[in-house]
């Protein structure tokens, strides 16, 4: 399994970085593939509701309907046809993608399980939502499908009679299984919007829309094709004919083209067993995970900042439980708390400027308390060789520790929002680095979804807490970088490196707090 | 990256996505059945006998039953299988037992099969036994049928109707 994940994750890396050359970080498509999958979720419903104004739902007249929806009002009913059906396959191909690339960084097992354990079942929903679809236009490639998905359905040991009869032939058809198709078709991407919705629900301001460039861009993209490649239909269905050889949705129907060589009945348990496997992918093997976020009342005074920056929803604020004049204490949730570290970077005590031999801010990870993280500075400026002393605090995911070298002095920790702007400052004002680099995770794509996002509202005063303004900006850079991304980060590094020699020495300042 | 290169790498991008989504859309076309040859579907479903003849209970057995339970026969509950047998031009081509459906093997046994024949006059040939006899068939039909090609020819069964029927 892990040899699988770093196969897709060495694919992904290399098109991340093309993908990076071509729209930048911000509107990298692999950096958004889930909300892109809510865009054309909702482009196809849009298109889907206008669609049913036209459609007639009677098996006799709804391939007429489809027709005139085609031709006769080509430019605006057709084109809305053909946007329907290729933003479906947008969608599938967006969360497949999204699938394979969320494996690939490892983000389904420990408390991450949920997201991946609910997208499973959205799965089979999109593939009902398409076939039915399919189904609806009633052309040769429906009469196929019908055929074809009722055969399929009598390998299951669930009927009495054979379903195929209902397509026998045509003075066997009647509407009953059409109509089920229609409300199928209605009522499955319903059920589909409540699973993309459970889906979500571990993620605080969880994204579902694509930055506006690449909304448009793939809005024009499905559009052109729409009117240079228009979705027709294939000659109204005669169930005494045969259909031969049809143009084919690979996207949805591929596995009617694997009922040519596996038995119905052993294709229902390779796609169940497989759909079962991977919903147990999370734990294969099981993680370990982190401790939680531990809050320590005693320096909790209840500002709410950790509960605000979470991006799990972890913590909540609760009556105070401790008598002290507050209203209220952050409490961690332990199934939710991923062990970021953000609540630590967004907690105002914890500051490396406090007397104390041992901080303890109102929030921190056990596994890497504030105290230990001022110790690393520390020593890590004593590192130093010749040039500009640069002082890199960076994330596990970001790939920056490789700037480790004699002017570099790497600090991980793991989300880069997880340091306290406070101690940027205590690094230059206590003349332990010439300059500071933050290097997180690429812009929109953050490990711990919103670390780069909150620590660059930090450093831009926009968010609590602030970087001090006595901070001087030009020794601080904020790095966001990918693992495939290296020569990119070195001359960028380079380039700050060569800033810092310019400047003059740093000189000690004493904190407020000293 | 100047100003000119990202638009125009986005622009292939966006390019080769249209043709991704439009070209897996309905390309290749997939080869469902081979043109030049006729399907014969066949579908039946039909309840065979009971296992056993229904047996007609004594006035001192039926005394002896519950008042609410008390009936004048009792059969057993699951049914034969069906045997059928299709033949075409004299040859065997098919030959199921179909059993009887549900769990406890009380409902009708169902046959739905789809075969190609190449196109033609043929003499097709079926026939049912739903009954526990050993030798002989209850249903038989044989007569000659020209199948087209592309077509289907449908072989179903109804009792109420006299047995099969060929369309």
């Amino acid at each position: 399994m892990a040899k699988l994940k770093h196969f897709f994750r060495i694919l992904f890396v290399r098109a991340e970085y093309a993908f990076d050359t071509a729209f930048g970080q911000q509107c990298n498509p692999l950096s958004w593939l889930g909300a892109l999958g809510w865009y054309f979720f909702w482009i196809v419903a849009g298109t889907g509701v206008y669609l049913y104004i036209f459609f007639d739902t009677g098996i006799t007249d709804a391939y007429a309907s489809v027709e005139y929806i085609t031709n006769d009002q080509w430019y605006a009913a057709g084109v809305m046809r053909s946007l329907h059906r290729y933003a479906s396959d947008a969608l599938v191909i967006v969360v497949v993608l999204h699938l394979l690339r969320e494996f690939s960084l490892d983000r389904l097992r420990g408390k991450r399980f949920f997201a991946w354990l609910t997208g499973v079942p959205a799965l089979f929903f999109i593939y009902l939502c398409g076939i039915s679809g399919y189904w609806l236009v009633w052309d040769q490639l429906a009469q196929l499908i019908a055929i074809a998905t009722t055969e399929w359905l009598d390998a299951l040991p669930f009927f009495a009679e054979p379903i195929a009869n209902n397509f026998l032939n045509s003075t066997t058809l009647g509407g009953r299984f059409f109509t089920l198709m229609v409300f199928i078709h209605i009522f499955a991407p319903l059920f589909m919007l409540l699973l993309m919705w459970v889906h979500i629900q571990r993620h605080a301001r969880a994204r579902v829309n694509p930055p506006r460039p690449l909304a448009i861009g793939t809005a024009i993209t499905l559009i052109l094709l729409s009117l240079i490649h228009p979705a027709v239909s294939q000659g109204p269905a005669d169930l005494d004919v045969v259909p031969t050889e049809l143009a084919f949705d690979w996207y949805y129907l591929a596995a009617y083209s694997l009922l040519d060589i596996i038995p119905g009945g052993q294709l229902w348990l390779v796609i169940v067993g497989g759909l079962v496997l991977l919903a147990l992918f999370p734990w294969l093997p099981p993680q370990k995970s982190a401790p939680a976020a531990v809050v320590s009342l005693d320096n909790c005074n209840g500002c709410a900042r950790c509960f605000d920056d979470c991006p799990f929803g972890a913590i909540s604020m609760v009556r105070r439980s401790d008598g002290k004049g507050y209203e209220t204490e952050a409490a961690v949730s332990l199934e939710n708390c991923l062990s970021c570290g953000l609540c630590v970077g967004a907690c105002p005590t914890a500051t490396p400027f406090r007397r104390a031999t041992e901080i303890v801010p109102g929030i921190q990870l056990p596994e890497y308390p504030i105290t230990a993280l001022r110790e690393s500075t520390v020593a890590a400026s004593r590192q130093f060789g010749e040039g500009p002393r640069v002082l890199v605090y960076t994330c596990e995911y970001s790939g920056a520790d490789k700037l480790r070298s004699e002017g570099a002095q790497v600090i991980t920790m793991p989300c880069i929002a997880m340091l306290p702007p406070s101690f940027i400052d205590f690094a230059l004002s206590r003349n332990l680095a010439d300059g500071v680099v933050l290097a997180g995770c690429a812009e929109g794509d953050c490990y711990y979804r919103l670390g780069g996002h909150w620590t660059l509202q930090r450093l831009n005063g926009e968010r609590d807490p602030y970087l001090r303004k006595r901070v001087d900006r030009s020794r601080v850079c904020f790095m966001r970088t990918r693992p495939g991304s290296g020569k990119q980060r070195t001359a960028e590094f380079a380039g700050f490196a060569a800033t810092l020699a310019d400047l003059p020495p740093v000189s000690h300042k004493k904190s407020r707090d000293e | 990256m100047n100003r000119l290169g990202r638009p125009f790498l986005q622009a292939i991008a966006y390019a080769a996505f249209a043709v991704t989504v439009g070209y897996f859309a309905s390309m290749p076309p997939y080869r469902y059945a081979d043109a030049r040859v006729a399907s014969v579907k066949i579908s039946l479903s039909h309840a065979a006998d009971k296992v056993a003849p229904c047996v007609q209970l004594t006035q001192e057995e039926i005394a002896e039953l519950a008042a609410n339970m008390r009936r004048t026969e009792t059969c057993e509950r699951q049914r034969l299988p069906l045997l059928f047998e299709f033949d075409v031009d004299g040859a065997r081509v098919l030959t199921i037992e179909a059993p009887p459906s549900g769990v406890w093997g009380d409902g009708p046994s169902s046959i739905y099969e789809r075969i190609n024949l190449d196109p033609g006059r043929h003499r097709i040939t079926v026939r049912l036994r739903d009954t526990a006899r050993t030798e002989g068939w209850d249903y038989i039909k044989s007569e000659e049928v020209v199948l087209e090609a592309a077509r289907y020819f449908t072989i179903t069964f109804k009792e109420a109707t006299g047995g099969f029927n060929y369309r």
